[in-house]
């Protein structure tokens, strides 16, 4: 497809010795089901600071170059979830990636995460992956009468379970696992982080129940340990090291 | 078009709309429409913490921090609302504690607490350990527990449902407005829903992203202010933008007050501790208003760092490595992502960033929307930054925005629903879609040349020139003039994407009419503020007035015969009941 941009060599010619801006590709996985049946990839390229963001390079491919690229975003630095995506192979927030660090003389590849059905370009169907999430019971469970005051938790256990609260539910991690991948009824690592965070919390009476959900055939024995959600959490959660905590939980039900 | 009835709709699943929505929910069929989905919202990247009185770990009382509040606020804050606040703050923790959220904890066991801008001990004596935390994600963890709260609930949420149109009827005879419901765009499908309903909750959040530098979402473009204000309904204090001190140089991502409050230093290119200057006491922990201005004083004194001089440091290097890694892991992290520096060693460069509205759509303190300076509307409620109270008055103490979410999001989601309960369904306007249906197919199907992204860039760069820390009338006056231009300009608007499946061009293209719309009551509402307050800061008049000034103001559309539109501008008194306006010294 063509694309309206500067030619690569005009523009070099034109900028100064001393810009900070070179010339990037992006090869952005595209997809309309209004307009055609079969994604394809299309190439932009952008006169871009490499200090910048990949999501500064999509936006300023859909304000100056193409208004219909879709893709979900929102606050820019990491903390939202809104912006996973599978960029040069590898599952990463399109905020917190900066050009320079993904090899920008050659032409960078954006995808959707892969696992949840696409619905248009970059943006996925997410609510498959909610719905794991939801059926892990991520919330605190008590009994008994509520103290006037707060709970009491010792620093120490409250830094328990502290990892595992970082959690923005991007789906980076569940979407990069190719359990996941092979069978769309795996639990995927958020939804076990999201369990982690409260089997491990001092205050929680119900990691009985959640150990239970977990220990179904689509539950936490699914995961093959390769590593890839610890890889791609943009928060660096240890998610690996979290199930096999979760695992070792339901073999000596210790938690 | 979809009919939908419920008894409460809530606008926004941020802080103060899922706090509304897990009160509503227990008491009346609910429905939370959200443009984002729940967990994106920018409450999560508040970062400092929650400020309530709860002295676990030295002496305090909610006297002194209503008193904080209100000082803070410059005395524009209503002080019966502000005493709600800091009352009611307490039990806001608490319950936020017992639905699960993670606090750091004190060697006892207790919720742990640190100092932060503006909140004192005793009236002003000393900085006090106020703000509740968890390390410097506070905003994360509240939106992620009561996002685990409404799932535990089972709230019923609408995912990227964006709101567009608030409908008002209108009694012939009195001329009393009611809510009958909104209308939403669902993004997915570009399909148009309409939903009746007994009450309205709008927690849609604030408006700065008609700033450059900003620590705002891109997302957050004034939506709710901007449907209310359309139907004749007015919004107050506007002029009122808080600019934090300390955002990310040229990026302007929030770098938390929390890394002041656990001993970090504002230093110029001298390396010199310039608060001392401005702030004898409070030092760099003065009210933000009061150190934004400090850090650009510096800056256009030549003193600012860098070739250009046009930022100033945060430095943290004396405090220990340990400490960073615990308290303050999220904003080391920003500066090692975004400029490639380690805050152990080498000082980070700020600049002061466009955070937070003051003002809003205007309240009483059971979160009722006004029609005018009493008039209640029924059915109509906000919270959270989408409103005005005024608990923040002319400028917002930094925790008391996390606070301000529980304490009146819940207020509103329990008023709305005990409305619900005894109101009927108001009868929907004819026609209720029509001006929804009208502004998509208008935008979808415009021939126009101008672009949204070049309007939004010269919106944002006019109101970086012109209407940030400083201001005069002669910049307010360009300002208003440009925004003029932009808005006629606007009419002849056209996007690319003329499908209906996930139509983020046509949804950037309606933000953008939003924050027009905001931005010429910002200017409009600044230019007739002749005087200086809180984050309002006018150069041609540097002092407080309180003859003249001591009120809200109160802005309304009106539309002329022909069509044309104007801002009207009227004013309300200040509620003071303790505490009367004095000197603000730091």
């Amino acid at each position: 497809m063509a694309t309206p941009v500067m030619d690569k060599a005009e523009a070099e010619a034109a900028r100064p010795a001393d810009s900070p801006y070179i010339t990037a590709t992006f090869r952005i996985r595209r997809f309309n089901p209004e307009a055609a049946a079969e994604s394809y990839w299309e190439d932009f390229r952008v006169e871009i600071d490499p200090k910048e963001r990949v999501l500064d390079a999509l936006h300023k491919i859909k304000w100056d170059l193409d208004g219909t690229l879709t893709f979900r975003r929102s606050c820019a630095h990491g903390i939202c979830g809104s912006d996973a995506m599978r960029i040069n192979g590898r599952n990463r927030l399109a905020c917190k990636t900066l050009i320079k660090d993904i090899a920008p003389e050659k032409p960078i590849t954006v995808e959707p995460i892969k696992g949840l059905t696409v619905q248009k370009d970059l943006i996925v169907d997410m609510e498959p992956f909610f719905q794991a999430y939801r059926d892990v019971m991520p919330f605190l469970v008590t009994h008994g009468n509520e103290p006037t005051r707060e709970r009491l938790q010792s620093a120490e256990d409250r830094e328990r379970f502290d990892d595992t609260t970082k959690c923005i539910l991007c789906a980076a991690c569940t979407s990069s696992c190719p359990v996941f991948w092979n069978d769309g009824q795996y639990f995927g690592p958020a939804a076990i982080v999201n369990a982690h965070r409260f089997i491990f919390d001092s205050r929680d009476e119900a990691g009985e129940q959640r150990l239970e959900i977990l220990n179904d055939k689509d539950g936490v024995w699914r995961c093959r340990t390769t590593f890839n959600c610890t890889d791609a959490c943009p928060r660096g959660i240890e998610v690996t090291k979290a199930i096999q905590e979760v695992k070792r939980a339901l073999i000596t039900r210790r938690f | 078009m979809q009919i939908h009835t419920y008894d409460t709709v809530i606008v926004g699943a941020g802080g103060a709309g899922m706090r509304a929505a897990i009160e509503a929910t227990k008491r009346s069929r609910t429905a939370v429409l959200t443009k984002l989905y729940p967990t994106r919202s920018h409450t999560g990247a508040a970062q400092g913490g929650m400020a309530a009185a709860l002295a676990n770990v030295e002496e305090d009382n909610w006297e002194w921090h209503t008193f904080d509040t209100v000082k803070g606020g410059d005395y524009l804050v209503d002080q019966d609302a502000a005493e709600i606040l800091a009352k009611e703050a307490i039990d806001a923790v608490l319950d936020l504690e017992k639905m699960g959220l993670p606090f750091n904890r004190t060697p006892q066991g207790r919720i742990d607490q640190r100092r932060f801008g503006g909140h004192s001990r005793n009236h002003g004596e000393a900085p006090v350990r106020r703000s509740c935390y968890a390390a410097d994600r506070t905003g994360h963890m509240i939106l992620q527990t009561l996002y685990q709260n409404c799932v535990k609930e089972g709230v019923e949420f609408f995912n990227e449902f964006y709101v567009l149109d608030q409908l008002v009827t209108e009694d012939p005879e009195t001329g009393l407005k009611r809510s009958a419901g909104v209308v939403a765009y669902d993004l997915a499908t570009g399909e148009v829903h309409v939903f009746q309903a007994k009450a309205v909750v709008y927690a849609s959040g604030g408006n700065g992203k008609f700033f450059k530098v900003t620590s705002n979402a891109h997302t957050l473009t004034g939506d709710g202010q901007a449907s209310v204000f359309r139907r004749g309904l007015p919004l107050e204090d506007m002029e009122f933008f808080q600019f934090h001190p300390t955002g990310i140089w040229r990026m302007g991502i929030l770098l938390t007050e929390g890394a002041r409050g656990e001993g970090g230093i504002l230093r110029n290119k001298d390396g010199e501790r310039f608060m001392e200057k401005y702030a004898p006491v409070m030092k760099d922990l003065a009210s933000r208003d009061v150190v934004s201005r400090a850090i650009y004083t510096e800056i256009r004194e030549g003193r600012g760092c860098g070739p250009e001089g046009d930022h100033v440091y945060l430095d943290l290097t004396h405090l220990p490595p340990e400490q960073l890694d615990a308290k303050l892991p999220d904003i080391t992290e920003f500066a090692r992502t975004y400029l490639g520096i380690e805050p152990y060693t080498d000082p980070i460069p700020i600049q002061p960033t466009a955070h937070y509205a003051m003002g809003g759509i205007p309240t009483n303190v059971r979160g009722e929307v006004l029609a005018d300076n009493t008039t209640v509307v029924p059915g109509l409620y906000a919270a959270g930054e989408v409103a005005c109270v005024s608990v923040h008055g002319a400028n917002r103490l930094g925790t008391n925005s996390l606070l301000d979410i529980n304490v009146f999001g819940r207020r509103a989601g329990v008023a709305a629903a005990e409305y619900a309960a005894t109101a009927d369904h108001v009868e929907l306007p004819a026609d209720p879609a029509a001006f929804v249906l009208g502004e998509v197919e208008r935008l979808r199907d415009s021939a126009g040349k101008e672009r949204v992204a070049e309007l939004r860039r010269e919106l944002q760069e006019t109101m970086d020139k012109n209407v940030m820390v400083f201001r005069t009338e002669q910049t307010l006056k360009e300002a208003v003039e440009k925004l003029a231009e932009l808005r006629t300009r606007y009419r002849n608007v056209g996007i690319q994407d003329k499908g209906r499946r996930f139509n983020t061009d046509l949804l950037e293209a309606i933000e953008l009419g939003n924050m027009l719309d905001l931005a010429e009551v910002m200017a409009i509402s600044a230019l007739a503020r002749k005087e200086s307050r809180g984050g309002h800061y006018r150069e041609d008049y540097p002092n407080r007035d309180d003859v003249n000034f001591m009120r809200h103001t109160m802005a309304y559309r009106e539309v002329g015969d022909d069509g044309s539109e104007t801002v009207r501008l009227d004013y309300k008194p200040v509620v003071q009941t303790r505490y009367q306006p004095m000197e603000r010294k730091y």
